[in-house]
């Protein structure tokens, strides 16, 4: 409970940051919505319309109350009596509204959202499952080629640029190959088969880079654990040598495995900018990046709040998933 | 492995067990270890017999190989690059010469370990209960409840009350001591005909200490085990053992029945671990000595007898032969089977004439009259 209590402390927090340093950097975000040629005049009207013109807090203030209490634009009261018909809501909560996109945030962040996790989660299952399979072999092997080789392979695929893999899928698996189709996202809902057919080559991409690390992590992890006075004990009495592994070992080693894996795979979900963009997923990586191309303030204060609770949240999870893996956590 | 293939299954091994053989025999056990500065001779020639319900105690300084050799009964070093050789005979049977599986199956069971730190021995995510179950299930084709309650009752055996409610705490909420009983209960859950005792009271504070040896010793006695201790401590020693071996740089440098080597040492380096403990004759005015420098190395032991560095009295061995002869295991002048590693001529004499009177002046004196 308290640790929900900070994390909305520190979303409020980070929300009001976004917008300070947004307009103490001199960005003028009407400028896009007034049009190719601008005059002065428009200008100054535009940005009164969009509510630009006030303090950086006050907007924030404005921002956080949406949040709550639902919002309508435009923001400027007189000119929302003279044209009825403009008025749109936003109802509570409201995340603002992207002139830009001419939508709600808080609907484009909906539908981008799904495309973003979807593509985390398969990749996280990918790299957990390989990096683990890998590790604990590379572990059981170690000094041997099979070691090396499957530390050597791994570091090769996390030192390719992430772009690079995905372009080699898209081109070979893709379409020479035709082994998967070439990408494009479809609702789970809809056809979970094509949802996952579809899912196949960007998680793996996304999978491949994570999983270098989660290799040598196991690996190292498990032969740290061969070294415990827990683990000769175990041999001690008899066990076999996969049950000592599965039983003993293992579970020392996913302590640190876990906590891992639950803040990379919150990064994750707003961090894929660069896969999202090779497959042309409409994703939260890639309306992150248009929004900062278009100066659209609102979604980019949207997404900050929305990616930041993600990583908060997953935080929250792993602390819980330690007090279930370790009962000196749980009993103190 | 090919030894293992070719060699019958052990029922069909005629019994070549004299009704004189000791239960457990290690003959000239070898451990090396190789490594990248070279080889560490961890254990070299080491030879001791232990019968059934007796105790024999390791003692020995720091890196003299004590964990080494014990642990290498179980067979704890397959599977690892170390060297072994020689032979251990428990109960008639090689364990060196049998397979990685046999062997499996008789740890835990057959010969069974207690190690000195029982929290980082016990894993922390499992519970107690589970934790010994565990150890007999897998020698015993038992339910999980059988099993646990079977840790219950070798719970309860071990002196930990209410049993059926601790076997399912963790081990960081047991004490050390119920710790150590707990992992007692562990290895004599099979009732293994040998449990080895790897320092289990050092990390225990003077009185748990003292319940823990009480303890070990009324097992003992019931289950009729053979018991090996290892140990810093030669209170511990005297308390427990029937035969006492010293190591030092990988060897037994002195063996024999405690009595002897409490009483009657025949070695430089024992004379010096018992001028190191403060009490052990019971005598309050003995003063405490420390041996002067370090543990050698065993990358690279000293050449002649490895204690020569610091021992005080080569210089009553003619000639260079401390620094160019490794002396032999030869019978102690006290005969039996008290044995010594040392070249001095008359170990007695310079035993009852210069360290005595240093160190247990009272006793000292108490030999000498009748003679005086
Ligand atoms: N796997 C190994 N590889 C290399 N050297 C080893 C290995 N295991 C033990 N040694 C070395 O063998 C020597 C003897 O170790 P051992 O643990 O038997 O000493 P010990 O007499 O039990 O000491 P202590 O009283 O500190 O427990 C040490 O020098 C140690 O460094
Ligand atoms: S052999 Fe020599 S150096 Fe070694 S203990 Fe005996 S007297 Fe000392
Ligand atoms: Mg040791």
């Amino acid at each position: 409970m308290r640790r929900i209590f900070a994390g909305v402390i520190m979303l409020i927090l980070m929300s009001l940051v976004t917008y300070v340093l947004f307009f103490s950097g001199g960005l003028h975000p009407e400028r896009a919505a007034c049009g190719k040629n601008c005059s002065p005049a428009q200008w100054e009207q535009t940005k009164k319309a969009l509510g630009y013109d006030k303090p950086a807090v006050v907007q924030w203030g404005e921002f956080l109350k949406g949040t709550v209490a639902g919002r309508t634009y435009p923001e400027d009261k007189a000119l929302a009596k003279a044209n009825p018909s403009l008025v749109s809501t936003c109802p509570a909560p409201c995340l603002g509204y992207s002139v830009v996109n001419t939508t709600n945030v808080s609907t484009e962040v909906k539908t981008a959202f799904p495309v973003s996790f979807s593509l985390a989660i398969l990749a996280f299952i990918m790299w957990i499952v390989g990096g683990v399979f890998f590790g604990v072999i590379a572990a059981l092997r170690r000094g041997t080629v099979v070691d090396r080789g499957i530390v050597g392979v791994s570091l090769i695929f996390y030192a390719f640029p992430t772009f690079w893999i995905g372009l080699f899928f898209l081109k070979f698996f893709a379409i020479q190959w035709q082994i998967f189709p070439v990408p494009s996202y479809v609702n789970l809902t809809d056809s979970p088969l094509a949802w996952l057919g579809n899912l196949v080559l960007p998680s793996l991409t996304l999978a491949l880079i994570y999983m270098a690390g989660y290799v040598r992590m196991t690996r190292a992890f498990v032969l740290e654990s061969f070294g415990e006075d827990y683990l000769r004990t175990a041999r001690a009495k008899g066990l076999p040598n996969r049950r000592v592994l599965v039983k003993h070992s293992l579970r020392a080693s996913l302590t640190p495995i876990v906590t891992m894996a639950g803040l990379d795979f919150g990064a994750l979900v707003g961090g894929a900018i660069i896969t999202e963009s090779v497959f042309n997923y409409d994703g939260l990586g890639a309306l992150a990046v248009d929004s900062v191309r278009t100066l659209d303030l609102p979604t980019i204060v949207g997404l900050v709040v929305v990616l930041a609770a993600f990583i908060i949240l997953a935080n929250i999870v792993v602390d819980i998933l330690y007090a279930v893996i370790d009962p000196r956590v749980r009993l103190g | 492995m090919t030894h293992a293939a070719s060699s019958p299954a052990p029922e069909t091994v005629p019994q070549q067990r004299p009704s004189g053989q000791p239960f457990l025999s290690v003959r000239d056990l070898l451990v090396h270890f190789p490594t990248v500065d070279g080889v560490v001779k961890a254990t070299d020639g080491l030879s001791f017999d232990l019968a059934r319900g007796k105790t024999l105690g390791i003692v020995g300084e720091s890196g003299s190989g004590k964990s080494v050799s014990s642990s290498t009964i179980l067979g704890l070093q397959r599977g690892t690059r170390a060297i072994v050789k020689g032979e251990i005979l428990l109960d008639g049977t090689d364990l060196l010469s049998i397979s990685d599986e046999q062997m499996r199956l008789r740890r835990g069971r057959d010969v069974a370990m207690i190690f000195q730190d029982p929290l980082s021995a016990m894993h922390p995510y499992y519970t107690v209960g589970n934790q010994i179950g565990e150890a007999y299930m897998v020698h015993h084709d038992v339910s999980k409840k059988a099993a646990r309650a079977r840790a219950i009752e070798m719970l309860d055996r071990v002196g930990i009350p209410q049993p059926d409610r601790r076997v399912d705490d963790y081990p960081h909420q047991f004490s050390g001591g119920m710790r150590q009983r707990a992992m007692i209960a562990m290895g004599l859950i099979n009732d293994p005909g040998l449990l080895i005792a790897d320092e289990p009271t050092t990390a225990l504070d003077v009185t748990v200490q003292a319940q823990i040896l009480d303890l070990l010793q009324d097992l003992q006695r019931e289950f009729n085990s053979a018991i090996i201790i290892i140990t810093h401590d030669l209170g511990v020693v005297a308390e427990m053992a029937d035969d006492v071996l010293v190591m030092y740089a990988g060897r037994c440098v002195e063996y024999g029945p405690t009595k002897e080597i409490l009483t009657q040492p025949q070695m430089p380096y024992t004379w010096g671990l018992l001028s190191s403990v403060p009490d052990v004759a019971g005598d309050t005015e003995s003063r405490l000595v420390p041996i002067p420098g370090n543990p050698p190395s065993l990358l690279n032991p000293p050449s002649g007898c490895a204690f020569h560095p610091r021992c005080a009295h080569l210089d009553k061995v003619p000639g260079n032969l401390c620094r160019t002869d490794l002396p032999d295991l030869t019978p102690a002048t006290t005969g039996g089977n008290h044995v010594k590693r040392c070249h001095l001529v008359h170990p007695e004499d310079v035993w009852a004439k210069e360290v005595l009177p240093e160190i247990a002046p009272e006793l000292a004196e108490q030999n000498q009259e009748p003679t005086a």
